[in-house]
């Protein structure tokens, strides 16, 4: 068939067409999403440009064995395994205090305690103590752990402490994970003759593991990277241990760490090479984004099985 | 005809608000109660205080005395098998975050049953009850929460159904269902009535009519009637209120 037999449809003014209003609203909406859109991007380019300087600061360094070989002639040389091990250890113990009690607590607040004066007072605590300065918490770790509790200067006081500081951030982000199952899923299972304990094991836990693991692992970049609560409390400047095994340390030994390590290179060794403090910072960082990257799969994850 | 259920001079206050304010009535061994009145009457608290979950809202004082078998709910020790007694279905369909097997497990379960071929004959038997097998019975296995709404109410049901309670409480089950399943169930609750004591809260005065024997007006958290249906339902109820609520002329 010849296409131009085809009718031709009369030109008629559709009734959507664009007024000068709705131009206007376009433009608008395009300009509100660029500075929004400008302003995410803003948060990205700090983080790239600090890595991408420690990167190019550190190249010179960086190598396997920086990471598995102790540092040498004054800390000048070597790597930085002790420290490694020492941080280590540090989050690893201090998350295995924080985690139980932080989690467990936050349960009871959320699940189990009624609104009264009491619960507000410990929830007030809570938010109190978030917001404490580390150099306290150091200073109460010294007084509480070290000296009145008789541990002396050592893994385990400087992890208690580093518990202290980071158990209200996980009762706040457990409450949070916890208080996004919906209630009325609760008052399914009370109504069928569950207690709160049924309640909670089969239906809240659950459903908020995910909230609750990236609340505590999300405090492994905290504890790893504070300085000042372990300084008075088992971190030492220098210490030399078996390269290679991985339980060097005892509890009750001084450590290394590799937040307190470079801040001595870095402030307190003369003559040390211009790369050595952004490769300790490099190694601090790597590893702290690769515990955070690991804890974002692991929310995809239960995430992308939602169930609601 | 047996008491089931004896309420005495009922009151509730959430706080300083009181909003029922101290009522009275008895429920009959296998009848369908009927009860209707405008929203904040407190047809829901009603229910709430005869399961004991009020306890779970911490501003809430309740006195006077709710008898079921002649035995004080408030004086029971073991609360989880009170509620079990008694068959809640909520207003908006809640399909708890499990499989749908699991929801109707859930409360036998909970009570200590844990025979695989007991827990298959309950879960069929409340899920054809509840009007809800044929559409279930190949997927047991998903989640109750990826149903539709209708369905879900259904599998409320069906939940509140498999503790083998001697008391159904139903409040506005039908708002998310369609009229077709909302007639299915109503004649599910026919057949139940033979096994235990229903109270229907309902927002459609009809509903109340098609089920109930009797049925009680609440308004404001007092009783205006409770009367035969054929007295609440005729031209002249006792109360001039009821025969404009029921008649739609307030409300």
């Amino acid at each position: 068939m010849n296409p131009s037999a085809i009718p031709i449809q009369p030109e008629t003014v559709s009734r959507f067409t664009e007024t000068p209003l709705i131009r206007k609203k376009h433009r608008r909406e395009l300009v509100a999403k660029g500075i929004f859109g400008a302003m995410a991007l803003a948060m990205v380019i700090p983080l790239l440009i600090i890595i991408g300087y420690l990167l190019i600061k550190a190249w010179p360094l960086l190598s396997w064995g920086f990471l598995t070989h102790n540092p040498t002639n004054g800390m000048r040389q070597g790597g930085v395994w002790s420290a490694f091990l020492g941080t280590i250890y540090l989050v690893v113990v201090s998350l295995c205090i924080a985690a139980p009690v932080g989690v467990l607590s936050a349960v009871y607040l959320n699940e189990y305690a009624k609104e009264n004066w009491f619960t507000r007072i410990v929830n007030l605590a809570v938010l109190n103590l978030a917001g404490v300065p580390s150099i306290v918490h150091a200073l109460f770790g010294l007084g509480a752990f070290v000296l009145f509790a008789g541990i002396g200067r050592s893994i385990i006081a400087a992890s208690l402490t580093l518990a202290i500081m980071t158990m209200p951030v996980i009762i706040a982000s457990t409450k949070e994970a916890l208080a996004s199952v919906p209630m009325n899923f609760r008052e399914a299972c009370w109504n069928v003759g569950a207690s709160r304990w049924q309640t909670i094991k089969g239906i809240v836990l659950p459903n908020s593991l995910s909230g609750i693991l990236t609340g505590v692992i999300l405090q492994v970049s905290r504890t790893a990277g504070e300085t000042a609560p372990i300084m008075f409390t088992g971190a030492v400047f220098y210490r030399d241990i078996v390269e290679g095994n991985l339980f060097a340390y005892k509890l009750t030994d001084q450590c290394m760490a590799l937040s307190m390590h470079l801040f001595a290179v870095s402030t307190q060794v003369t003559n040390a090479p211009e790369a050595l403090p952004y490769a300790i910072a490099v190694v601090l960082l790597g590893s702290v984004l690769l515990v955070n990257a690991t804890a974002i799969i692991v929310r995809t994850y239960l995430r992308s099985r939602k169930k609601w | 005809m047996v008491k089931k259920i004896e309420v005495q001079d009922l009151r509730l206050r959430y706080g300083h608000k009181e909003v029922i304010h101290g009522i009275s009535f008895d429920i009959y061994r296998n009848e369908i109660l009927g009860v209707i009145g405008p929203a904040q009457s407190g047809k829901t608290s009603l229910l709430r205080c005869i399961n004991r979950t009020i306890e779970f809202t911490a501003s809430a004082k309740l006195s006077g005395t709710i008898r079921i078998d002649g035995e004080d709910v408030q004086k029971v020790k073991n609360v989880y098998e009170l509620r079990r007694k008694i068959g809640m279905v909520a207003p908006l369909p809640v399909g708890l975050p499990i499989t749908i097997y699991d929801n109707v497990a859930f409360a036998p379960r909970a009570a200590g049953m844990t025979s695989k071929s007991d827990l298959d004959g309950l879960v069929e038997k409340c899920l054809r009850q509840a009007a809800l097998w044929d559409e279930v019975k190949d997927r047991l296995d998903s989640l109750g929460t990826k149903l539709s709404g209708g369905q879900q109410q259904r599998l409320t049901i069906a939940r509140a159904l498999s503790h083998q309670p001697e008391i159904l409480c139903l409040d506005e089950f039908s708002i998310a269902i369609d009229p077709v399943t909302t007639m299915r169930i109503e004649d599910v609750l026919k057949d139940l009535k033979k096994e235990m004591t229903i109270i229907l809260v309902t927002n459609l005065v009809q509903q109340a009519r098609r089920l109930a024997a009797r049925t009680m007006f609440l308004w404001n958290g007092e009783i205006i009637e409770l009367n035969d249906n054929d007295v609440i339902f005729s031209d002249k109820p006792v109360s001039r209120k009821t025969y404009e609520y029921v008649n739609g002329i307030f409300g």
